[in-house]
């Protein structure tokens, strides 16, 4: 069935929206990350406007982070005080992202910085995953089950203003999660997603959380981020496409419960391997469009507009 | 039929001075509604050439009809291969591009439009797009207008459809044009030549008006007007979605 979106523009068949929706949403459930850095560049590929893609993306996150969240919170797997820390540092990110954005627009290669911001950050983050999670299964295969406990020591521990995080187990400085927040906030402002695919590794390797915490903990930050966004799309640029975000969130709360089901049900490291190598996946993708003589050489745009 | 109303047509025409031959224009709809379902439009032109004289001889009548959709502004960015990554390097703005443009013709235009023609009431697709102020340094400059055509006749807003346009009697035409779901709104102009041995001898303008209706239209004047309101009823939908969702499914899992 074909629909007609209002502020894209374009028509679409609705089930194609409801389908991506629903695969995204369970990944979402699963890993604790909104799903963005996949959706964003599959609506690119469906002919959505990139401008109205990442607008509207951003309302869809909301959708299944809340929808995700709300298992979590029945679970006692959100760290609610390290959560707002994230989240302060977070918006602050934010805002400081659309000052860069704008700046980075006017220069007239957004497109470019943006697919290598993904490329760097999709490719380091997905390789340390890949290669510590490996090691973990092997360990677990070998000596019986006991994980190495990790202890945060040095520059964590020797900063001020510490805070008990009693969710996590942790005793750190507040400084370091405000950091952690500011600087996804800002590259999630740049580059449309939530953030959740840095957010989650961050939290586990720099602050040392629990990976059972930290999904719950990520989705709940991310909520708050993608509203902070949508609101700024929706008034600056008018491009977040209600009938668009409706489709694909249906789609994305159902797929999200279900993967909270069978993100519930799985080993933490076989959990971070599968993450691993999805984010590696798209990574390669987009790499390869970079490294690969396009197509078509030229592309069109509005004036101004990138 | 058609007979008659030829005849009728002839008959009508006093024998008079003018060797002026004029189109008399029909369209099956004037105006595009574009609902939540909508999925293209076939709009049927059609008409008669109302004549004061005798047909003329010579060589024959011919039609070509043009819609053309608003035009604006299109930036145009070529890729180019730097420190091995394909990167936007060179780009023209191209002043004034339609959003939609279809030619339809009575015999391949070629044929029946001369160049100079063309120049004046810019009727081919090549035409139709105004870069006067393309950049001089940048090679190639007509590539990036090329492009435009091409990138926008793949998606199929941009099409030329020779001998589709049907002619009798030389007075009596008609054709249709197929208008893509992917619309964009706006009045489109509807032009109707009459050409003989490749001269334009009369033309007619007249306006299609394509708007979104309903809940399309109601969407998107309040994310205009109300952007506020509008962000906020986007992330009230996403939260009730969020809760709905995992509602139903603890109440599915507990049953």
């Amino acid at each position: 069935m074909q629909i007609y979106l209002p502020i894209a523009e374009v028509s679409v068949n609705a089930f194609l929206l409801l389908g991506l929706g629903g695969m995204v949403g369970i990944l979402s459930g699963m890993f604790g990350v909104g799903g963005g850095f996949l959706m964003t560049p599959l609506l690119f590929f469906i002919g959505i406007p990139p401008a109205v893609a990442v607008a509207t993306e951003a309302n869809q996150i909301v959708a299944s982070s809340f929808s995700g969240v709300l298992a979590h919170f029945r679970r006692r797997t959100v760290d609610l005080r390290m959560g707002t820390v994230l989240l302060t540092g977070g918006l602050i990110g934010a805002a400081l992202g659309v000052v860069v954005f704008n700046y980075l627009k006017s220069l007239g290669q957004v497109d470019l910085l943006v697919t290598l911001c993904y490329v760097v950050f999709l490719g380091v983050v997905g390789s340390l995953m890949f290669i510590e999670s490996l090691n973990a299964l092997r360990k677990s295969k070998k000596g019986g089950g006991a994980p190495a406990a990790r202890r945060q020591r040095g520059w964590v521990h020797a900063m001020p203003f510490k805070m008990r995080f009693r969710t996590s187990g942790l005793y750190i400085s507040v400084i370091p999660p405000m950091l952690v927040g500011l600087c996804v906030g800002v590259l999630s402002a740049i580059m449309g997603v939530g953030g959740g695919f840095i957010m989650v590794p961050a939290m586990i390797y720099l602050l040392g959380m629990p990976t059972k915490v930290v999904v719950g903990t990520s989705l709940f930050q991310i909520i708050f981020v993608t509203a902070f966004t949508t609101m700024l799309h929706a008034t600056t640029n008018y491009t977040v496409d209600i009938v668009l975000a409706v489709l694909l969130l249906v789609g994305g709360v159902v797929g999200a419960q279900i993967g909270t089901v069978i993100g519930s049900r799985m080993p933490a490291e076989q959990l971070r391997v599968l993450l691993a190598a999805l984010v590696l996946v798209v990574c390669g993708k987009l790499a390869l469009d970079l490294l690969i003589e396009p197509s078509e050489l030229f592309s069109l745009g509005s004036e101004g507009g990138h | 039929m058609l007979k008659r109303l030829t005849a009728l047509l002839i008959l009508c025409c006093t024998p008079a001075l003018a060797v002026d031959e004029q189109v008399v224009l029909g369209l099956s709809q004037d105006r595009v509604a574009i609902t939540a379902t909508f999925d293209g439009s076939e709009i049927l032109i059609f008409g008669a050439v109302k004549r004061e004289t005798p047909i003329p001889s010579g060589p024959p009548l011919e039609v070509i009809v043009a819609v053309a959709g608003p035009s604006s502004p299109v930036m145009v960015r070529r890729k180019e291969r730097r420190l091995g990554i394909w990167v936007n390097t060179d780009s023209v703005l191209v002043d004034l591009a339609p959003s939609f443009y279809a030619v339809a013709t009575s015999a391949p235009l070629d044929d029946i439009l001369s160049d100079t023609e063309d120049l004046r009431y810019r009727i081919s697709i090549e035409r139709a797009i105004r870069s006067v102020g393309a950049a001089m340094h940048i090679r190639g400059a007509q590539d990036f207008a090329d492009a435009v055509i091409r990138i926008r006749e793949d998606e199929g807003l941009y099409s030329i459809r020779e001998n589709t346009v049907a002619v009798d009697e030389q007075t009596l035409f008609r054709t249709s044009i197929e208008m893509p779901a992917d619309l964009t709104e706006g009045d489109y102009r509807a032009r109707i030549f009459l050409t003989r041995g490749k001269e334009v001898i009369s033309q007619f303008e007249t306006t299609i008006d394509v708007r979104k209706v309903g809940l399309e239209r109601f969407l998107f004047n309040m994310s205009r007007q109300q952007p506020v309101w509008y962000g906020l009823m986007s992330l009230v939908i996403a939260i009730a979605a969020g809760w709905g969702a995992s509602t139903a499914f603890r109440l599915l899992r507990e049953n």
